[in-house]
C-alpha cells in the first residue's frame, strides 16, 4: 500500500478526503439557500450517525433510541438559554453532561443486568418513548405546546449566541461533522476502539482475554450520548423551535440509524456517504411527488430504495464505493 | 366499582392486544427475527376489514375469517419470497429489511386510502351488558371473545397438529430439525403466515374498538414490543399475560392519570421488567 505522510491516511484516501473538504468548504459560495438548507439537513444526519455509529458499528451494540440524546442536548442547551440566557455554549457543556450521564446509566443498567441484543435495542426505543412522553407534560420547558427560542434576524452571524444564517450553520456543521470523522479515526486506533471491534466481534472471547466489558460498552454508549447531543444542541438553535413529539420521535431514532447502515456500519466515510445518498434521495422524492401529488408515493419510493439497497449491498454502499476509487481501507 | 368497570374494560381490550402480540411472539420465537413490520401488518388487517364492511355491509367479525387468511397468504409470501434470505444476517440488516417492507406498506395505504381516519358504523357499537355491577360494552365483549377463541385456536394448532409439532422442534432446535428431514423454509414460511394472520385477526377485532389510519402502525408495533417483553419473547402465555397486563394499565392511568400519559406507564412498566427479570414475566432465562 502506498502511505502519503498526509493525516496518517493511505495516499488515496488523503487526495480524496482534501477534495471533499475543498468541495465543501466552497459549496455555499455557488448554490442557492435552498440547497444550503439541504446541506445542512444531510450534516446534521451525517454528524448524528457518526455519533451513532460509534456504539453500534464499533462497540456493536444495536441501540435505536437515539433522538432521545438529541432531545437531551437540545432541550437542555435551549432552555438554559430561554430561561436564564445561559450561552448556547456554555448549554452545550451542560447538555453533553446530561446526556452522557442519561446514556451511562441507561448502559450500565441494561448490560448489568445482561440485557443484550434485541432486548438492549427495544430498551433504548422505551427510554426514549418514556421521555418524550415525559417532556410533553414537562411544564418548565413548555410541555407539548412546545419551547421556542426569540428568533432574532437570519441575517446575522453571532457566533456566540449562535444566532445566525443557515451558511453560518452550515458551516458549524461542517466543522463539527470534521471533527465527528477526526474523533471516530482516532479512537478507532486506540486501544479502546481495538476493545470495542473485540466486542463486536466476540463478546465473550474479548472478555476471556481479560477486556473489562461493561465497562468499555457503557463507555461507548455514554460518548455516543454525549457526542449526539452536541448536534442536538446545534438542531435547537438552527431549528428555533422544539416539540418533545418532533424532537423525540422514533422516526428521528430510525432517520439516524439509516444512513450509517446505508453508508457501510462500522467504517469511518460510512455515515457521511449514507446522509447525502438517504437525503438526497428523500428531496428527489418530495419534488418527484409533489408534480404527481399522490399520498406517499414519497414513502414508497423510499422504502423501495431502501429494500434495493439492502438486497444489494446490504454491507453498505461506503465499502462498494472505497473498492472501486481504489481507495485501501484505514490500515488499523 | 367505578374502578372495576375500568379494569374489566381494560382486560377485555388487553385480550385483542394480546392476540396481536402473539403473532410477533411467534415470529421471533421460532424465526428469530423481530418483525419491525407488526403494527403495519395488524393496520393492513383493519384495512381489509374496513374495505370489506364498506363493500359488502360485512361486520368486521365476519370478514375476520378472510381477513385472518389473506394475511396468512401475505406473510408465507413475505417470508419464503424475502425476508428468508436475512435469517442469518445481521441485526441491523433485518431491520432494515423491515423497516423498508413498514415503510412500503404504510405508503401504500397512504396511496389507497389517504391519511384521514377511518371507522365502520356498527349498529351494536353503543350497547352493553349489565351483568351485576359490572357495565360491558358489546364491542369489547365481542372483540375480547374473538381474540380468546384466536388464542385457543393457535393453542391447540401448536400442541395437536403434525405442523404445530414441527414448527415447536423447529424452534427448539433448527439444526435437529433439518437433521431429522423437516421442510425448515416451509415452515418458517408457515410460522410467519400464522404471526400474520394473528395480528390480522386482532386488526379486524381492533376495528370494533379504534379508528383507522396509516400512522397508527409504529404505535401499535411499539405496544407489541412493549407487550411481548413483558410476557417473555417466545413465550405464548406470556404474550397473553402481557396484553391484559397493559389493557389494564392503559385503562387505569388513562382514567385516574390523564390519557396522554398511558403508554408512558406501558413503556415504564417495560423499563422496569426488563431491569428486573429480562426474560420477562414468564420468560424461560
Amino acid at each position: 500500500m502506498t502511505r502519503g505522510g498526509l493525516l496518517g491516511l493511505p495516499y488515496r484516501a488523503a487526495v480524496a478526503l482534501v477534495l471533499f473538504v475543498a468541495v465543501m468548504l466552497a459549496l455555499p459560495l455557488f448554490v442557492s439557500g435552498y440547497i444550503v438548507s439541504v446541506l445542512v439537513v444531510i450534516l446534521f444526519a451525517a454528524y448524528f450517525g457518526q455519533a451513532w455509529n460509534i456504539v453500534t458499528g464499533f462497540a456493536g451494540q444495536l441501540s435505536l433510541g437515539h433522538a432521545l440524546y438529541v432531545g437531551l442536548g437540545a432541550y437542555t442547551s435551549a432552555a438554559l438559554f430561554s430561561h436564564w440566557g445561559v450561552p448556547p455554549w456554555i448549554g452545550m457543556l451542560a447538555g453533553i453532561v446530561v446526556a452522557g450521564t442519561t446514556g451511562a446509566i441507561i448502559a450500565a443498567l441494561s448490560f448489568r443486568f445482561r440485557v443484550g441484543g434485541v432486548y438492549f435495542a427495544l430498551l433504548t426505543i422505551a427510554f426514549a418513548e418514556f421521555t418524550r412522553i415525559l417532556f410533553g407534560h414537562f411544564n418548565w420547558v413548555g410541555a407539548s405546546s412546545g419551547l421556542f427560542l426569540p428568533v432574532s434576524s437570519r441575517a446575522g452571524f453571532d457566533l456566540l449566541r449562535l444566532r445566525g444564517s443557515p451558511v453560518m450553520f452550515y458551516y458549524l456543521l461542517l466543522a463539527l461533522t470534521l471533527g465527528g470523522l477526526a474523533l471516530s479515526h482516532h479512537l478507532l486506533r486506540r486501544r479502546i476502539g481495538y476493545y470495542w471491534q473485540a466486542i463486536r466481534e466476540d463478546e465473550e472471547a474479548a472478555q476471556a482475554l481479560g477486556i473489562d466489558v461493561f465497562r468499555y460498552k457503557v463507555a461507548a454508549m455514554a460518548l455516543s450520548a454525549a457526542m449526539t447531543s452536541v448536534g442536538g444542541a446545534f438542531l435547537a438553535f438552527y431549528e428555533n423551535n422544539l416539540y418533545p413529539d418532533t424532537v423525540f420521535a422514533i422516526g428521528r431514532s430510525i432517520e439516524i440509524i439509516t444512513a450509517p447502515i446505508i453508508g457501510g456500519l462500522g467504517t469511518l466515510f460510512g455515515p457521511i456517504l449514507g446522509a447525502f445518498v438517504l437525503t438526497t434521495l428523500g428531496e428527489a422524492m418530495t419534488s418527484l411527488s409533489s408534480d404527481f401529488a399522490i399520498n406517499g408515493l414519497k414513502q414508497w419510493c423510499y422504502g423501495a430504495a431502501l429494500l434495493l439497497i439492502v438486497a444489494l449491498q446490504p454491507a453498505g454502499l461506503w465499502p462498494w464505493l472505497r473498492a472501486r476509487l481504489g481507495i485501501a481501507e484505514v490500515r488499523r | 366499582m367505578l374502578y372495576l368497570n375500568i379494569i374489566v374494560a381494560g382486560l377485555l381490550t388487553g385480550a385483542v392486544y394480546g392476540l396481536m402480540a402473539l403473532g410477533l411472539s411467534v415470529i421471533f420465537g421460532v424465526i428469530r427475527v423481530v418483525n419491525f413490520a407488526h403494527g403495519e401488518m395488524m393496520v393492513v388487517g383493519m384495512y381489509a376489514a374496513y374495505l370489506i364492511a364498506v363493500e359488502t355491509g360485512l361486520d368486521p367479525i365476519a370478514a375476520l375469517p378472510l381477513v385472518t387468511a389473506g394475511l396468512f397468504l401475505f406473510g408465507y409470501i413475505l417470508q419464503r419470497g424475502l425476508i428468508n434470505r436475512y435469517i442469518a444476517r445481521p441485526e441491523h440488516e433485518q431491520f432494515l429489511l423491515l423497516l423498508a417492507v413498514a415503510t412500503i406498506i404504510t405508503a401504500s395505504l397512504l396511496m389507497g386510502f389517504g391519511p384521514d381516519a377511518r371507522n365502520v358504523q356498527l349498529d351494536y357499537a353503543y350497547d352493553s351488558f349489565q351483568l351485576g355491577p359490572l357495565l360491558l360494552d358489546k364491542v369489547r365483549v365481542l372483540a375480547a371473545l374473538g381474540a380468546v377463541l384466536g388464542v385457543a385456536a393457535l393453542w391447540a394448532f401448536f400442541k395437536l397438529t403434525r405442523t404445530g409439532k414441527a414448527i415447536r422442534a423447529c424452534a427448539d432446535n433448527q439444526f435437529g430439525a433439518e437433521v431429522v428431514g423437516l421442510d425448515v423454509k416451509r415452515l418458517y414460511a408457515v410460522t410467519f403466515g400464522i404471526g400474520a394472520a394473528c395480528v390480522g385477526a386482532a386488526g379486524c377485532l381492533m376495528l370494533l374498538l379504534i379508528d383507522v389510519q396509516p400512522y397508527i402502525a409504529t404505535d401499535y408495533t411499539l405496544l407489541a414490543f412493549i407487550i411481548v417483553i413483558l410476557g417473555g419473547l417466545g413465550s405464548m402465555p406470556g404474550a397473553l399475560l402481557g396484553g391484559l397486563l397493559v389493557g389494564v394499565s392503559e385503562a387505569l392511568s388513562g382514567f385516574v392519570v390523564d390519557p396522554s400519559l398511558k403508554s408512558a406507564f406501558s413503556f415504564a412498566l417495560l423499563i422496569l421488567v426488563l431491569l428486573v427479570r429480562p426474560q420477562g414475566l414468564l420468560g424461560r432465562a
